[in-house]
């Protein structure tokens, strides 16, 4: 199994961790990650509330590297994975948009590399049964809260990814890792992605409900698959206890994190030690009866 | 509730011509049903919500639209668009009052989101991708509050979730260019 790995550029900042465990994971489990050469960034956010053609053509370059390298492109942020998949439907649905991003970009591109997010290549490529056969631990009943947010499954009818209002693609790894994944309403729900810094006291209301709606449903931890999603429910959780008194502890892990975890690797090598809310109580659950 | 509004001139059938042209939505489908509204996660922050917005466009309203709180505080979630019963992309809307708002230099929203926007961009428009230090930078010096929310900053920094050095290796040349072409607007601000 091989792919152009696409990190993003948050995988050498705020979510090098995100992208550490992919790598690991992806290693034990024989994936062969290639990155493409000079990629660079998708614009994110900030391109596509500022000008169209800019939000379809710095996708469209790093698709075109990876066209050149016949392979299927695997995204592990989902903002990334978004940006690629909408510029992907927009050069393939209008011809103005092909014919405006293909001088931007200075070559022809029609739209037609396969974008992945790392979690459909471990449940379809991969396979949960290939996947169990590798584990070395068990996450032993932990409840686990698994968080989708927005850029995974919306808008639905490009990125594809499971379903949009319930998806469970997630709490099938962990229930394969022994988990117990719990059922709660807020799988989908906006964390304020990134308003982080611009108005960060809509990004702390909305995180407030998301991870109080997990400690209600009795979730020890949450799993996430989106730097954004991460860094927002992980690091906010401070102001949360600032503004309002109540403090959560709620490690928020990515589910490649959980997955390394269970596959033995160790947490420094996963990047466990980034988390702003420690996840000792976690890892201290998987290695209980590994030991014993 | 009851919707004011100025009614009437060629300038203001040009802001509803303008949406539908820029983000390729038929607008005249929404019937009011309000599902964008319900399911929008700011929808309590904002004093026009997305439902309130496609009827204020339906009426034929003008720039003073491009005011509204909701441009900027809306969090792209695309939740509205994902529950429309009509399929209209209300996201898509959103995004084409943002550009419109740019580009008719409507008044600042609190929070500064094009400035923040325009910081990301700015690196990434340097150095092919973004450079978290100096886009914080810009943004904090741009706000005049630079010790707002920077408490977190040295244990990011310890835990290595703030890169120092500029990110290396990315093929500059095909970002400028495509930043050069697409001309965009805020960035020459």
């Amino acid at each position: 199994m091989k792919y152009a790995y696409y990190p993003g550029c948050s995988a050498h900042s705020t979510a090098r961790d995100m992208h550490e465990s992919a790598v690991a994971v992806a290693g034990a489990l024989g994936i062969n990650l290639i990155e493409p050469a000079g990629w660079t960034c998708c614009g994110a956010t900030a391109a596509h509330q500022t000008d169209p053609v800019l939000a379809a053509s710095l996708p469209a370059a790093n698709l075109l590297k990876v066209q050149d390298m016949g392979l299927d492109m695997v995204a592990n942020c989902a903002a990334c994975y978004n940006r690629m998949k909408v510029a992907n439907h927009e050069v393939s649905t209008d011809p103005a948009m092909r014919k405006k991003v293909s001088d931007a970009v200075g070559r022809d591109y029609d739209g037609s590399v396969k974008v992945r997010h790392i979690v459909e290549v471990l449940l379809d490529d991969v396979g949960l049964d290939n996947i169990k056969s590798a584990f070395k631990r068990s996450l032993n009943g932990l409840l686990v809260a698994c968080y989708y947010g927005c850029l995974l499954v919306r808008p639905h009818e490009v990125t594809n990814f499971d379903d949009p209002e319930n998806p469970t693609s997630l709490d099938r790894l962990v229930t394969a890792m022994g988990g117990v994944s719990l059922d709660w309403p807020h799988k989908v729900e906006c964390c304020g992605g990134g308003l982080s810094m611009s108005r960060t006291d809509v990004v702390v209301s909305l995180t407030d409900s998301i991870v109080g709606m997990a400690k209600a449903a009795g979730a020890k931890c949450i799993a996430v698959s989106c730097p954004m999603c991460q860094i927002n429910l992980d690091m906010r959780q401070q102001d949360i206890e600032k503004q309002t008194g109540t403090r959560y502890d709620m490690p928020v892990l990515y589910i490649t994190q959980l997955l390394g975890l269970c596959l033995g690797i160790s947490p420094d090598e996963l990047g466990l030690n980034k988390l702003m809310v420690s996840p000792a109580s976690v890892i201290e659950k998987i290695e209980i009866h590994a030991n014993g | 509730m009851a919707i004011t509004i100025k009614k009437s001139s060629k300038e203001i059938e040009g802001l509803i011509r303008r949406v539908e042209e820029i983000s390729g939505v038929d607008l005249g489908v929404c019937y009011q049903c309000k599902k964008c509204t319900s399911g929008c996660p700011v929808a309590k922050m904002t004093k026009s919500p997305p439902s309130e917005i496609m009827r204020r466009l339906h009426l034929g309203a003008g720039d003073e639209l491009l005011g509204s709180d909701i441009i900027w505080v809306c969090v792209s979630c695309e939740t509205c668009s994902a529950r429309c019963p009509m399929g209209i992309e209300v996201a898509a809307v959103m995004d084409a009052l943002r550009i419109l708002a740019l580009e008719k230099k409507a008044e600042k929203q609190e929070g500064n989101v094009p400035l923040f926007n325009r910081a990301f961009l700015s690196t990434v428009r340097l150095f092919g991708r973004t450079y978290d230090i100096a886009m914080i930078a810009a943004y904090k010096i741009g706000t005049l509050k630079l010790m707002n929310d920077t408490e977190k900053f040295p244990t990011m920094l310890k835990k290595r979730k703030i890169a120092l050095l500029p990110p290396t290796g990315a093929d500059r040349k095909t970002v400028r260019r495509i930043f050069k072409k697409s001309k965009h607007k805020a960035d020459k601000e």
